[in-house]
């Protein structure tokens, strides 16, 4: 696949300044890029800023989408990694948010040197208990999601499809995304939400050894106050941050207080190279 | 409240009765309404509820208002939903609606419900609260569910056909891969070639998916005599093709202890018959056998032939004309003890062939109706209007007219040809099968 195409594929779209580095926001399990639509220009004032769509999500190309690759964190890595040769990224800053914090980690461990830097939003790398690690959930509660999900979907049409393959071309850009934000293929939807709430990756966190900026809410459902703990201290080169917002998703809730956070760290990665 | 004007006035009735009952029940409207309202602050924290939601879901006021935030109402994995979907689209678009999600009731049942919520703005356009409705899905969430269910019993039994077809599709190719190892038991792979002639061979079978019951074979006695032979068992399928198997390697055996070609069709017919004595079901052939004696080099070959109630072999002679080669009166083999067969001679001259088939060319149905048998006199004159013709020619011929008989042809079709070259030493030993 070519790089044109990869940036086709993942619906990429890119603003701000060509100062480096390459700020590259990743959305997590739910949505798509529009997520980072509150931060991303703050970012943009000051640097090169990259979003993307996973395959399966928002206006990326349905038709590129497996089961079997996306099926494990390492599918939607390799599209992060893809991506990054696409872009011949070097030394970017990786912004994951949730899920994609840890895909972030897998991506930074395959091409290190496109990847110079990672800020976690509201990561977790395990969403189930297990022993003394307080994930949050049982795994009833992640099959009770799946079940949400089941009848939610319900209400989903094929129709919608062509909807969401939205043009970024189009001045109208702005009410059709909107419109069809959030709204993803059940099958895709499935997949994804099973690879998402029931991966372990707390043993790749060890594996880290960029500059880390972990991103915590002070009241945060699916990741708890425990699991950034947990991330920060799993991660030596990190730093963890607790920004006073409630839910899962601060750039929605708190996108000032964000984009302040995230621009505070690449304020640290420009002083020390 | 939020001071917007009040409904009854909006309603265009002040004045009249319904009017006053209206205002009147303006509070009772919100709080008895037949759907659950609630307020939240922006991090969800529960500012206002409607007695009908709290009657639902068992809650008393005071331990939910300022206590409890929107998403302490719901299942865990409503909650996940609602973080992942519910809370983004309600922050992008400023409202959603009828999302599905469940609420948690005291004493630990579950309520489906419909969602719709909205964002209310300052003056400023800041957002400050969140208005939430909500509706009792019990039954509709029962019908989807039943849909659903519906939906995933016809993508089970779909996927049950898809595989279905699978296993068919694998398996006939294992059976096409079994039948086409066990026909090469039946045949041989390729005729040998004899010094100073020509041989050639074809087969069609009537089904790929079905063994014949025809066969043939030529095999070299000694130096100097050669023996072949052709035959047709009864029916077909795996019965037919076991006594198939049995005919061929039995006359290969009985070849090279007679000379006599009578004598190979005797002990045939004893080893058929003692095959079969506990059989239920007669199980015979028709064969012609024969002993070939080339001459010396590009000169005559001396053919012997028995036949055991086989159709009469065919001679097209380097002069232009066709003869059969007639043995009347030979008797089935397998059926009798101490069977009679009939035996011939005949001389092959140089481009002289001896043409040997199985009923399957005779019997093809032919002309426009498929209702006429080609028949001995229809490859009489075949072989006439062909005459003089080398093995590989005739057997050419006569392949390309079975294939014109199409549909015609439903039996197995064997051919075997051996001539002496009308050129000497243009003897290839060839064989055409196909």
């Amino acid at each position: 696949m070519s790089g044109v195409d990869v940036l086709r594929r993942n619906n990429v779209t890119i603003t701000g300044t060509d100062e480096g580095p390459t700020v590259v926001l990743a959305h997590g399990f739910g949505c798509d890029q529009n997520l980072w639509r509150l931060v991303a220009p703050a970012l943009a004032e000051r640097y090169r800023v990259v979003l993307f769509d996973y395959v399966g999500s928002g206006g990326s190309d349905l038709a590129s989408w497996s089961e079997e690759r996306y099926s494990s964190l390492g599918g939607y890595a390799q599209d992060v990694v893809e991506l990054s040769r696409a872009l011949d990224l070097e030394g970017a800053v990786f912004v994951g948010h949730s899920v994609s914090a840890m895909v972030g980690v897998l991506a930074a461990q395959a091409v290190p040197e496109r990847i110079g830097a990672l800020v976690m939003v509201t990561p977790s790398p395990r969403y189930i208990d297990d022993g003394d690690y307080r994930g949050g959930f049982s795994t009833q509660d992640i099959h009770e999601l799946l079940d949400s999900l089941e009848s939610n979907y319900l209400g989903w049409s094929s129709a919608m499809a062509p909807m969401i393959m939205g043009n970024p071309e189009r001045p109208e850009l702005g009410q059709e995304l909107t419109d069809s934000f959030c709204a993803t293929d059940p099958d895709i939807a499935r997949v994804f939400a099973r690879t998402t709430f029931l991966s372990d990756n707390r043993a790749d966190l060890k594996g880290v050894e960029v500059p880390t900026l972990v991103l915590e809410c002070s009241q945060d459902l699916i990741a708890p106050r425990g699991v950034g703990a947990f991330v920060h201290d799993s991660i030596p080169s990190s730093r963890l941050v607790t920004l006073e917002a409630t839910g899962h998703c601060p750039q929605l809730s708190a996108p000032q207080a964000t984009a302040e956070a995230i621009l505070g760290f690449l304020d640290t990665l420009r002083r020390t190279p | 409240m939020t001071g917007e004007a009040e409904p009854s006035e909006r309603s265009g009735r002040p004045d009249t009765a319904v009017g006053a009952l209206l205002k009147q029940g303006e509070e009772e409207l919100y709080e008895f309404a037949p759907c659950g309202y609630l307020s939240t602050l922006m991090d969800g924290t529960i500012v206002r509820i409607n007695a009908t939601l709290l009657e639902w879901l068992g809650l008393e006021r005071d331990a939910v208002v300022d206590r409890m935030r929107f998403s302490d109402l719901l299942t865990v994995g409503g909650r996940l939903y609602h973080e992942t979907h519910f809370a983004p689209l309600l922050y992008m678009r400023g409202q959603v609606s009828g999302i599905a999600l469940e609420m948690r009731v005291a004493g630990g049942a579950r309520l489906p419900v419909l969602v719709s919520s909205a964002v209310k703005h300052d003056s400023a356009g800041e957002p400050l609260l969140i208005h939430t409705n909500v509706f009792d899905a019990t039954e509709r969430r029962a019908y989807e569910e039943e849909l659903l269910h519906r939906r995933r019993e016809a993508e089970r039994a779909h996927a049950e056909a898809d595989r279905a077809r699978e296993r068919a599709d694998t398996d006939r190719a294992r059976l096409k891969d079994a039948l086409t190892v066990l026909r090469k038991a039946l045949l041989p792979d390729s005729l040998p070639a004899v010094p100073g002639m020509e041989a050639a061979s074809y087969y069609h079978p009537a089904s790929p998916d079905q063994l014949g019951g025809d066969f043939y074979d030529l095999l070299r006695l000694d130096d100097t005599r050669w023996v072949f032979f052709l035959g047709d068992v009864r029916g077909k399928g795996p019965e037919a093709a076991t006594l198939t198997s049995r005919a061929r390697y039995a006359l290969r055996a009985a070849a090279l202890h007679t000379s006599e070609p009578a004598e190979a069709l005797g002990t045939l017919n004893t080893v058929l018959l003692e095959g079969q004595a506990h059989d239920e079901e007669a199980r015979h052939c028709t064969v012609v056998l024969g002993t070939l004696e080339p001459g010396s080099d590009g000169g005559t070959a001396r053919v012997r032939l028995a036949s055991g109630g086989h159709p009469p072999a065919l001679v097209l002679r380097a002069d232009g004309r066709a003869d059969l080669l007639d043995t009347p009166g030979g008797m089935l083999v397998g059926v009798l003890p101490g069977a009679e067969f009939a035996t011939a001679e005949t001389v092959l001259a140089p481009g002289d062939t001896l043409l040997l088939y199985t009923d399957g060319l005779t019997e093809a149905r032919t002309g426009p109706r498929r209702d006429t048998l080609y028949g001995e006199d229809g490859l009489l004159a075949f072989a006439a209007e062909h005459a003089p013709s080398s093995p590989s020619e005739v057997i050419n011929a006569l392949s390309d007219l079975l294939w014109s008989f199409g549909e015609g042809l439903d039996d197995d079709t064997a051919l075997l040809a051996l001539g002496v070259p009308a050129v000497p030493g243009t003897a290839a030993g060839r064989a055409a099968t196909a």
